[in-house]
Order: C-alpha cells, then structure tokens, then sequence
C-alpha cells in the first residue's frame, strides 16, 4: 500500500547518516565538529516531530497498518524492497531516539575522551547510531530491517571499545559477540521465512505486511522454529536473563552518552522486534512460547532488582536495574493485552528518558569524583543539593513512583497482565519493592547524611578516608581539590528537558497513548487474541 | 443488575464553589514546585507561600464544605471530572474528584489542621532554631515548607480522587513526602535510614494496594468507584476476600498497624512538626479512610471485616504496651499512635457498626495527638532537642502555655469524661462490646486494658516531663563537660497559637462531632446508617464507666511510679523480660532483621556471584569456544572483530547465494 509517499522517513534516515559524513572529518576542530553535529541532531528532533504532526491517529485507528510510506525496489529478484514506514510504535520510538541524541550530545560536550580520540568521531559515531536506528525501527522490509540491525552494531562497537573506560575492549568485542551470535540466528529464521513465503505465496517476500497476512495460516512447528530464531537475536538484545550478562559489562565501559543510548534506545529494538516481529509473524509461535518468555522475563524483574541491590559500581547498578526493567516490558508484551501492549510501549519511551536520566545523572556525579565505585561517595546532597534533587527525580521515576512517566507504563503493564497472568505478574508486582530499595539504597549512600568517600574528599582537598577504594588509586591523587560543584548551566539545561518530560508524562501521557493505542489493537489482533477484561479488540 | 446501594447513592455534577475543586489540589501542588524550583530565591517569603496555599486550600474547603451541607443529603455525592489520565482501551483513567461527605471531612481536617502545623513550622523551621541538632538556614527552611506542601498536595488526592488509580497516586505520594521528611536532616546517618525503612514498609502494603485494584478490574473491567461500588455484589465472595485482604495489606503498610508497625516509631526522625502532620494526624489515618472508603466492599464480607477488626486489636495492644516503655518523648507519643490507629481500625473492622466511629475518632485524635506532638516540639525547642524524658521534669513553670494545651491533649488521649477521647475512645469500645459473641468480649476487653495502659504511659510522660524534680539543672546538653546548660523557656507566639487552637480541639472536638449524632448524620451518605448495636451484655453507661475505671487505674499506677518516687536520669537496667522486649520493641525489628533484611542481602550478594561465575562464566567460555581462550578474548582488538563481521557477511552472501540458487534452479 504505496500511498506514492512521504521521503520524510527516508530524510529523517539520511540527515543523521550524512551528517556523520561530514562530522567525522573535521578532526581538527572538535568545537566545530560539536557545534555542527548537534545542529544536525537538532534538525532531526524537529524533523521526528514533523513526522509526529504529520501521522494520523485516526487513520491509524481506522485500520492503516503504517504511514508516511516509502518504497523503493531494492533487489526485486529476492523480492526486498527500501521500504520505510511507521505505525505508532514506530513512530514514539524514532522520536525518542531523536530526542535523546541532542541531550545525549549536551551531556557530552565536556566529556574527556580517552587519549589519541578526536571528538570528531565521537559524535559522528552517534549520528551514525541515530541514523541506522532510524533505519531499523522504520523498515517495513524484513531483510532491511536486518541490514539495520546488524549494521548499527557497528558505530556502537566503534563507541565502546575506542572511547570507553578501562575494560572498554573487552565489553567491546563480547558486546559484538552477543550481538552477532544473535543476528546469525535471526537471519536464519529471515532467510527461512523468505522460503516458507515463497511456499504459500508462489513467490518469496520479505515485505512485512505480506508476511503478516500468510503469518496465521503457516503451521506451528515452522512457525516456532521461525520465532525462536527472531526471539533469540531480540532477547540478547533486550536484553531478557540469562542473555543479559553482555550489558553490565557494555554499560558499565561505555562512555555515559553512549550508555544512554546502548540501553535507552538501542536495547529497546529487542522490545520492539518481539511487538512488530515475533507477534505478529508468528502469532500462534508466541501463543505456544509464552511461558516460556514470561518465566524468563519474571525472573528478569526479580533477579535484575536483587542484582541491583548489591552492585557496587554505579553504571552496573544502572545496567541492572534496566535488566529488571526489561523483564516488565516483555511481561507486558507477552501477557497479549491491549493494556500491558500500550503499558510496555509507553515503558519502552519512559525507560529510555528515565534510565537516560538516571544515566545521566550518576555520569555528572562521576565527572565530579572520577569514580564509579558507590563506596567512594557520600553525603553529596550537602554539596550539590540539585545533583542530589535530580538523581532522587530519576530514582524515583525508575522505581516508578506515581506521578513520573514511568509508574502509568508500569502500572498498564501490570494491571493488563493480570487477568492472563495472574502469577507472574503478582511476582513482577513484589518486584516494585526491591525497586524501592535498590533506588533508596543507593541515594542514602551516596548522597544522604556526613560528607564521605575517597572520591568526594578527595575533591574537596581532604585527608582521604583511609585506604582509598577507587578502581584507580592515582585518580584520587589527581583529583585532590578540584572541588565537588552544583550543577553548572549547561547540565541543568540537559536535565531539564528530561525532568519536564518525566513529570510531564506522568500527568498527561495521554499524547503518548493516543499515538500508541491503534498500533497495540492492532498488534492485539494480529497475534488473534481477544483481551480478557474490557473486551475491546478490532 | 444494580444491587442495593447502603451507602452510596446517585452521583451529581458539581456546581458553584465546589467547581473550584481542582484548586485544593492544585494550590498546594504549585506552591511545592514553586519552592523546589526557584531555589534560593524564594527564601524570604517561600515559607508564608506554604503557609497561604493551604490556608487557601482550607478556605476553599470550607467554602465548598458549607455548600455541601446546603443541599439534601442524598445529592451531597458530587463528581468533578477533570481529564482522561491514563486513556487506554478497556482501561479508561480520568483525573477527577469525588466530593462526598467523606472526603470533605478529611479535606478540612487536612487543611486544618496542616495549616496551623504551617504556621508552627514558621517559628519551629525558623533560621538559627536547632531541631535535631541541625541549624536550620533559609534553605532549609523553604525545602521543609516545600516538602510539607507536596505532602498536602498528594494527601488530598488521596482522599478526593474518584478511582483507585488516582488514590493509588495519592497514596504513594504521601509515602514520597514522608519519606523526604523523615529523611529532612542530612547530617544524621539514622533519619536517611529511617526514611528508607518507612518507604520500603509501605511499598510492600502498597503492592497489596496495587494487586486489589488489578482484581477489581479483572472482575469489573472498571477502576471508578461508582461504577466498582454499584457492581461490587457482581463479584464472587472468594474474590471479595482476597480484595478486602489486599486492601488491609495496604492500610497496615501506611497506617503502622500490625505486621508493618516498626516504621512509623522510627519516622520520629523527622522534624516535629511532620511527626504532628503527617505521622499522626493524616497520613498515618490513610488506612482507616482507605477501609471506610471501601465500606460497600467490606460491607459484603464478615471474615474481611473480622480481619481488620484482629489487626486493629493486635496493633492498639502492641503500641500501648511498648509506649509505656520508651524514655523518648517522641517515640512514646508515636506507640501512642500506633496504639490509636489501632482503636481506629478496629472500628472500622466493625462494618456498619463502626465506620463512622473510626473516623470520629480519626479526627478528635488528629485535633489531640497533633496538639501533643507540638507540645513535645515545644518542649524540644526549650530544651536544645533534648527528647529523652528522664532528663526533663518540673518545666510546668517554665512553659505554662506549653504545659496546659499540652496537658488538655492529654486529659482528652487518656478519656478523661467529657473531652474528647471520652467520646471517641469509648463509643468504639462500646460498639466492640455491643458485637456480642467471642469477638465482642475478647476485643472489648483488650480495648478496655489498652484504655487502661494507655493512661499510663501518658500520665507517666506528663508526670516525667512538666512535674517533679527539675533534673536538667544538674545537666547539660549531650553530657559533655563543656555542653550548654539547658534554658527552658516559652516558645513564641507563632508556635504557641496553633497549639492552643488545638487544645480547643482536643476539648471540644468530641462534645461537638457527637452532639445530636452530628458527624454520624454527616458521614451517612458515604458511610451508610450507624447500626446501633444492643446486643452487647454491657449497656453503654457501664462501658463508659469500666473503661474510666480503668484509666484512673492505670493513670494512679503511673503516679505511684514516676510521681511519688524521684525518677533516675539513667535509665534502670537490668529490667524483668516484659520491659525489656517492650524496649526492644517487641522484637519486631530483630525480626524483620533476622527473617527479611539478612537473608535478603545474603541471596542478593550470592546471586552477584552466580552472574558473574555462572551466568556469564558460561557465555565467556562458549565465546572461548569459538575464539579461542577467554583470556584471549580480553586482549583481541578490533581485527578479530573486523574478521567476524566479514565471516558473517560472507555467512550471508553464501546462504543467500544458496538460497537464489535453490530458488532459479
């Protein structure tokens, strides 16, 4: 259904790719290089939110599966067509992607980087990451969205491993591994399902809407081989326990720009492709399997949160509470409810300004005690009482508390889950207490009561705290007396747009949910469910 | 099939002043964003800010109030929808308020008397006063008042909101406020443990909170009182149980009742006049609304309500028991609520019988118990933040304002006849009693004896601070050589004056709120007909008068002991086993310790260790597997990942080529 179209997609891929073209040569002037790459960044954010103004609720909800269409024969032979298009998921997830590139960027300006590194590349390395992200919650063709896939793997890699921290080559290549272990996979089951359309159709396609309209009447064995391939890459990618132990690792190395990105927007293609792919493709697949997701994403909830609890390196702190929060999302996904499918939705967009915000927050206290471990700090809400404020903010809202964004996408989730799953989503519930105490757990540590810690006194020009316990012991050295300032202008104005979003959402998601509900009916129907309670399905 | 309504009954739109609704929320909402936004700017008047938006608040609650009494009292259940919250299919959310008689009351009782703990804070926050042992700046002044709204602001969602969802907002909102202010002084490592503990106590009610709404919905497809309240006989009775259980899960979490009561002795830590607001007057009461709130659904189910009822006793012998323990004003005044809520919610377990008594003791208890903790704020202020009871004694002279308001609070807590507790206390004592059965004499006679030691922890506390033997003038402060000496002195006239409004409460609140049965006639339209009850074998008179009996019983014992004896600063050790468990809190705390807090820890470090060597010692050694050692795979660099990603293309390149070769052979 070519509506002879829209390039706004397509020019919302290109800016960014192009764009990192013509940042990464200018090597020798890193102002320049910033200054142009977060212009472009900028140009995207507004051209995401033409997009939005442009995609229509109602003609979604009166049954047109995606908009702002553009297609054009790729290799006919093999039936792939560059076919870009969005529905509402889609849609809220570009916009976040567009949104947090800038923010990520601002945040980045000042960002040490590792020696012989040009800031050049670094952010031509993230518009490269925008772009290809763009490029794979866009693809309305099986085979592209592959190619996206795989090769946004690449930027990220070159982000990890060049500018991250000590052990960035080692998060770096299992990263890659993960990644391509699970892209294999998938492209096995893409390749399968090329042939299973040939068989029903007299010619193979990878064009999404065909697939999904021969999905039901392809049998259960094919389908669940088809399905395991697809899930496995996606839930690496999420990434869903026991494929998780590549995040702590690539979170905890990444620079926190990068980090920002890798879990608030990257991770959730894992999310996305169970929601466009694997229900959809595979529908009576995903009836059969599952339990077997929910298990995986229960214990996600619970063990990512008691993980959490006893980390002692704040940015694997992060990177664990996002595994708990992955095991919400595809709950959500997974319990086959117009509820928990929007709840998640809404959670994949929350998760990604929350945890960006959280992210963000624990970077700007590093940058102040060149640190990562929680034990080196201490009562810095005597110091910085607005760092303080908005690492609270952000804790709060990653524990979901109502009133940010994230405790309308949680509670969806779960109250949507309930009637189907009434077990694991009493379980998931309990979890929301570990969340509390992860969160609080560590805020009182490091930023309630008596100034403390190695990192902290360090910077303030102290004795020390005894035998100190940083990861580097010349960092303290370093950093004696530099000082342990408030928020400057520049870091409320990056916190800024992600606090008005936070509470904003958390009183009036209804913007959200709007773009959002037609797409989850239709997922809902697509997978042939009805949903148990308020019986709305089309 | 609608079924019959008890209690609520048709549900108009609202008009004229209560229109203006939406501002009882939202004034004391923008002034906390206010004062956390502009910062330092706001710190010369971002107190009297505070102060006005909730006497706003108050004035328009009153307005809306003496409007609501205007009209008939079958059309007094008013709804103001304000917009689609949580807009999903099947699962519509709106954000709106639901003006009933109960609401109301709570909306001026929070007003009320969270105005006039404003105005206290004015002089209790004041720069250069110590509460704590922290000098309070400007800053933190303006954070305090910040704080203090966001709580009135939540509370009143809490109470007004129209669905569960909304209350749920509230509900946990209200534990954020607290938890800040519990936490308010940063330089004492024990209130940020104390606040952490408080939140972590009332999620886990607030997940039986959570898990009630989801079966309210799975049954009715619906999260809107009205629609819950008028289809609840839909609902299976198995199903009835468990959300009626769910339900007191969460009022034991934000109440302090039994199982979750260690948090709120704890909260203590916070400044004075949020242990007066929050932590005895309004929010600790949260569970006793959400229970009367709930009446059609408790009205369905005996065993629910005998639930609550056993909670309730528990809890109101528990607190009373260990307040007649502790030296520390506070805490004793806080086992003291603990003590009350209990008397609250066992009233409220007593259905029809019982829901209006429960709230007529709610508010004649958040008219004394506040007025007590100011009392105790006061004592504190003169006294350089000294709590602990044995250092004090004789300050009736030095304080006289302090001492009379703070001993009519008392004459009202113990029952004394004719203030209000005597009203309060014994109607639900009576009502127990008029249960008949076991249930009846059981928990009418734990209630009497709790009457009983209740006037005695509290006589023992005004006796040890006001009376006797001045024992602070041989002292000085934190026992150090060279700490100051104690200068008790009046407090100013701004913490003065709300205590002696109080005081009024606590005398005539009781009188005024049974006279003609005015708030049970009041609250009839949410809470239903108070059933009489004269099955009791005791008539009403006797049980006033056993229960008077026996607080002059426990009131003399405390005399003999503390008052005709001189009171030794160190506390006496060693004591006989009943003290000392009461000291100990009844072990509640080594029990979460040992049953919840350790083992927890343990599971969660070893599971670090599973990640690290199992989990992920797998992945490493499949990767091993494929690229050679994981030891090398540490040391690989960009060129073994350059001839991955080309193996994989060309993996591609051939499976495609294959797959076009089977297709065109």
């Amino acid at each position: 259904m070519n509506t002879g179209g829209s390039v706004l997609l397509l020019v919302l891929l290109l800016v960014p790719l192009v764009g990192s073209l013509a940042v990464a040569p200018l090597r020798n002037d890193d102002r320049a290089a910033k200054r142009v790459a977060f212009g472009i960044a900028i140009i995207e954010l507004t051209l995401a939110g033409v997009a939005w103004a442009m995609y229509s609720v109602a003609d979604a909800a009166a049954g047109t599966r995606f908009q702002l269409e553009f297609a054009y024969p790729w290799i006919p032979a093999f039936g792939t067509s560059f076919a870009l298009g969005v529905d509402g998921i889609a849609l809220v997830m570009i916009a976040l992607t567009a949104l947090l590139v800038p923010i990520v960027m601002g945040f980045s300006w000042e960002e040490k980087l590792p020696e012989g590194r040009s800031a050049a590349s670094f952010f031509a390395l993230l518009l490269a990451t925008e772009g290809l992200l763009i490029g794979v919650f866009a693809a309305t063709d099986v085979f592209l969205f592959y190619v996206f896939f795989e090769a946004m793997l690449v930027p990220m890699y070159f982000l990890i491993g060049r500018f991250g921290g000590p052990r960035r080559q080692y998060a770096a290549v299992k990263f890659f591994l993960y990644s391509l272990l699970g892209g294999l996979v998938m492209l096995a089951s893409v390749i399968g399902l090329f042939v299973v359309s040939g068989e029903r159709l007299g010619e193979g396609t990878f064009t999404w809407a065909e697939l999904q309209r021969i999905a039901a009447s392809v049998p259960e064995s094919t389908q669940i081989w088809l399905f395991l391939g697809f899930f496995l890459a996606f839930a690496i990618k999420a990434p869903l326990v026991p494929f998780h132990t590549w995040l702590p690792d690539a979170g905890a190395e990444a620079p926190i720009g990068v980090g920002v990105l890798l879990v608030g927007v990257l991770d959730k293609v894992g999310t996305f492709g169970f929601l466009r792919y694997c229900l959809p493709l595979f529908p009576a697949a995903s009836r059969t399997l599952a339990p077997l997701v929910l298990v995986l994403a229960v214990i996600g909830v619970l063990y990512g949160a008691l993980l959490a609890v006893a980390q002692s390196d704040l940015k694997r702190f992060v990177s664990y509470t996002s595994v708990a929060h992955f095991g919400y999302i595809a709950l959500g996904i997974f319990a086959f409810s117009t509820q928990a499918f929007a709840g998640s939705v809404l959670y994949m967009v929350n998760h990604g300004l929350t945890t960006g915000m959280l992210f963000i927050v624990v970077g700007m206290l590093i940058a102040r005690g060149g640190s990562r471990l929680i034990a080196d700090y201490g009562g810095v809400a005597k110091l910085a009482p607005l760092l303080a404020g908005t690492f609270l903010l952000a804790g709060l809202a990653s524990l979901a508390l109502p009133g940010t964004n994230s405790f309308v996408s949680e509670f969806l989730v779960l109250i949507g889950s309930f009637p189907r799953e009434p077990v694991y989503t009493i379980l998931a519930t309990v979890g929301i207490i570990f969340a509390a105490l992860y969160i609080l757990w560590v805020y009182q540590r490091t930023m309630q009561g008596p100034v403390r810690g190695t990192a902290v006194l360090a910077a303030l020009g102290g004795p020390g705290d005894g035998p100190g316990t940083m990861l580097d012991p010349a960092v303290a050295v370093k950093r004696r007396g530099v000082g342990f300032p408030d928020l400057s202008k520049r870091e409320i104005a990056v916190l800024t747009p992600l606090i008005v979003l936070i509470v904003g959402l958390g009183f009036f998601p209804g913007p959200v949910l709007d773009v959002i509900n037609p797409s989850v009916a239709a997922t809902m129907s697509e997978v042939g469910l009805t949903d148990p309670v308020g019986g709305v399905s089309r | 099939m609608p079924t019959e309504l008890p209690a609520t009954g048709a549900v108009g739109p609202v008009t004229g002043v209560a229109s203006l609704a939406w501002l009882l929320f939202a004034l004391p909402a923008a002034s906390a964003v206010i004062l956390f936004v502009a910062g330092r700017r706001a710190n010369r008047w971002g107190h009297w800010l505070g102060v006005l938006s909730v006497a706003a608040a108050f004035v328009i609650g009153a307005l809306i109030f003496v409007q609501t009494l205007g009209l008939d009292p079958a059309q007094r259940t008013r709804e103001i929808s304000l917009y689609e919250w949580i807009p999903v299919a099947g699962l519509n959310i709106d954000f709106g308020f639901r003006l009933d008689p109960l609401s109301l009351t709570f909306v001026l009782l929070i007003t009320g008397v969270g105005g006039l703990i404003h105005l206290y804070s004015v002089g209790y926050m004041a720069p250069h006063a110590t509460d704590g042992g922290e000098p309070a700046d400007d800053s933190s002044r303006r954070r305090f008042f910040a704080q203090l709204n966001l709580f009135i602001a939540a509370m009143l969602l809490l109470v007004l909101g129209n669905n569960f969802v909304l209350l749920y907002l509230g509900w946990e909102g209200v534990g954020l406020a607290s938890y800040l202010l519990i936490g308010f002084y940063q330089n004492r490592p024990s209130a940020a443990t104390a606040a952490k503990k408080a939140f972590l106590m009332n999620r886990v009610g607030d997940v039986g909170l959570a898990l009630a709404i989801f079966l309210i919905w799975m049954e009715l497809g619906t999260v809107q009182y009205t629609d819950v309240f008028a289809r609840i006989g839909e609902v299976p009775g198995g199903t009835i149980l468990a959300i009626t259980l769910l339900l007191l899960l969460g009022a034991c979490g934000k109440s302090g009742q039994f199982p979750l009561q260690a948090w709120l002795p704890d909260a203590m830590e916070g400044p004075t006049p949020v242990s007066a607001l929050i932590h005895a007057a309004t929010m600790v009461t949260a569970g006793v609304f959400l229970v009367a709130r709930m009446n059609p659904i408790y009205n369905i189910t005996e065993t629910g309500r005998l639930a609550v009822a056993i909670i309730g006793v528990i809890t109101l012998l528990i607190g009373a028991i260990i307040g007649c323990a502790y030296d520390d004003i506070k805490k004793v005044l806080a086992y003291s609520t603990v003590s009350q809520i209990g008397y609250m919610i066992l009233a409220v377990g007593l259905g029809p019988a019982g829901y209006a008594l429960g709230i007529l003791h709610l508010l004649a208890h958040g008219f004394f118990k506040a007025g007590l903790f100011l009392g105790a704020g006061s004592v504190m202020h003169a006294m350089h933040d000294e709590v602990d009871m044995r250092r004090f004694g004789g300050l009736a002279r030095y304080m006289p304002i302090t001492t009379v308001t703070f001993g009519l609070g008392y004459l009202a807590i113990i029952g004394f006849p004719f203030l209000s507790g005597y009203y309060t206390k014994d109607a639900i004592i009576a009502a127990t009693f008029g249960q008949g059965g076991w249930q009846g004499a059981v928990f009418g006679g734990v209630a009497v004896l709790a009457a009983g030691l209740t006037a005695f922890y509290m006589t023992r506390l005004v006796l040890m601070t006001f009376f006797g033997e001045k024992r602070w003038q041989n002292l000085r402060v934190g026992d150090t050589p060279d700490g100051a000496q104690y200068h008790p002195h009046e407090s100013p006239a701004v913490m003065t004056i709300p205590m002696i409004v109080l005081a009024f409460g606590s005398v005539a609140a009781g009188f005024l709120l049974t006279w003609d049965g005015a708030l049970v006639r009041w609250l009839q339209p949410t809470l239903g007909e108070l059933e009489e009850s004269a099955a009791g074998p005791l008539s009403h008179t006797a049980v006033a008068i056993v229960t008077v009996a026996v607080s002059a019983l426990g009131a003399l014992i405390a005399y003999l002991v503390v008052g005709r004896r001189p009171v030794p600063v160190q506390r006496p050790e060693p004591v006989s086993f009943p003290v000392r468990a009461a000291r100990r809190d009844l072990y509640a705390n080594a029990i979460n310790e040992v049953l919840i807090a350790r083992p927890g820890i343990w599971l969660s470090r070893a599971l670090v260790y599973i990640d690290n060597r199992g989990v992920d010692g797998l992945v490493n050694g499949t990767a091993a597997l494929l690229g050679g050692s994981s030891g090398r795979l540490r040391r690989l660099q960009t060129g073994f990942v350059r001839s991955y990603a080309l193996s994989m293309l060309g993996g591609s390149v051939l499976v495609i080529a294959a797959l076009l070769a089977v297709r065109f052979a």
